[in-house]
């Protein structure tokens, strides 16, 4: 399996993504795993999968992501996509990916208008995916969120469409897995954390399951994503 | 030539940014402000001198980049003159 990390002026989770993929894939330490391509480059080679890291691509000029989403490589990653290539969008990647439209939907300043920089739990809301293969539905995961633009926003009945056709991925909730106001660190409409295309290959999430993918950083509930998605297009 | 185009939030899009102004003012004694929505006001030179031109060249700004359609209304002047707001 081959992946591709996109990297962006101001991209800032695109080594920390590039690590937890390349200890999901077996042998890759031998090659260095996923590479990294930057974003002027719209020629880079055949993978499996892209990703789209967390971090403040262009300064988050204009908007979170609206830069992003018109340079030469993501042109690329929009063809690719549109063919079938999966691509995960990890916090700013989540916005580039609502900006270009490859996700529906936008991503508001967080409600309460604080940046949110702490462990929140997520409820994995189908295993029926590439991305979350690995997890039982209902499971309540713990991963940290960092941001100031998560408030998920979509038109109600883009929202009903989302939850028919099971293109919601993650809701924050509790501990339990209770989804309750409380448990909604910026404001997202129906908790929504992630939410995928329609075929389920693009999946974009604000939370940072990159950053727990490891006990060393304390936690692993990120992990298996990773796994998941290596299991799944080897 | 000259052109302004302002970007604003969608009705029924929460602005928590003109809220939180709505509640500055009236800390400040303006009690009379029902409603604050904040937008953003670009101003751009085109080289450029057929207005109708002109305005087909920043809708299609505004679509492709300026504004986010899904979430922000935007409205064009060009030379000062508001012409009104575009339908979206």
């Amino acid at each position: 399996m081959k992946a591709a990390v996109v990297v962006f002026p101001g991209s800032n989770c695109d080594r920390d993504v590039q690590v937890a993929l390349r200890q999901s894939m077996p042998g890759a330490a031998g090659n260095g795993g996923p590479v990294m391509v930057w974003h002027k480059d719209a020629d880079f080679e055949k993978v499996d999968l892209i990703v789209l890291p967390g971090g403040f691509s262009y300064g988050d000029y204009l908007r979170c992501g609206a830069m992003a989403a018109h340079s030469p490589a993501m042109t690329e990653v929009v063809r690719r996509a549109k063919s079938g290539v999966p691509v995960l969008g990890i916090c700013n990647g989540f916005q580039m990916l609502t900006e270009t439209g490859l996700l529906p939907g936008a991503l508001l300043r967080n409600a309460k208008l604080k940046f949110v920089c702490r462990d929140v739990h997520i409820r994995v809301e189908t295993s029926q995916s590439l991305f979350t293969g690995r997890y039982r539905a209902g499971t309540a995961l713990r991963v940290p969120v960092a941001h100031h633009d998560g408030n998920y926003v979509a038109a109600a009945d883009e929202l009903d469409r989302l939850e028919e056709r099971g293109q919601i991925a993650f809701r924050y909730c509790e501990a339990d897995g209770a989804i309750t106001e409380a448990a909604n660190p910026n404001g997202a409409a129906r908790n929504i954390a992630g939410v995928f295309n329609e075929t389920k290959t693009v999946l974009g999430l604000m939370p940072h399951p990159e950053r727990l993918a490891d006990p060393a950083l304390g936690g692993i509930d990120g992990r298996p994503l990773f796994d998941g998605l290596v299991e799944a297009l080897s | 030539m000259k052109a302004r185009v302002h970007v604003t939030l969608k009705p029924g899009i929460l602005d928590p940014q003109g809220k939180a102004i709505q509640h500055a003012l009236g800390a400040l004694g303006f009690g009379a402000v029902d409603k604050v929505r904040q937008g953003k006001v670009i101003d751009l030179e085109i080289a450029e001198t057929d207005p109708e031109a002109a305005r087909a060249s920043l809708t299609e700004m505004c679509e492709k980049l300026l504004a986010n359609t899904v979430i922000e209304n935007y409205s064009i002047e060009l030379d000062g003159g508001p012409e009104g707001p575009t339908p979206s």
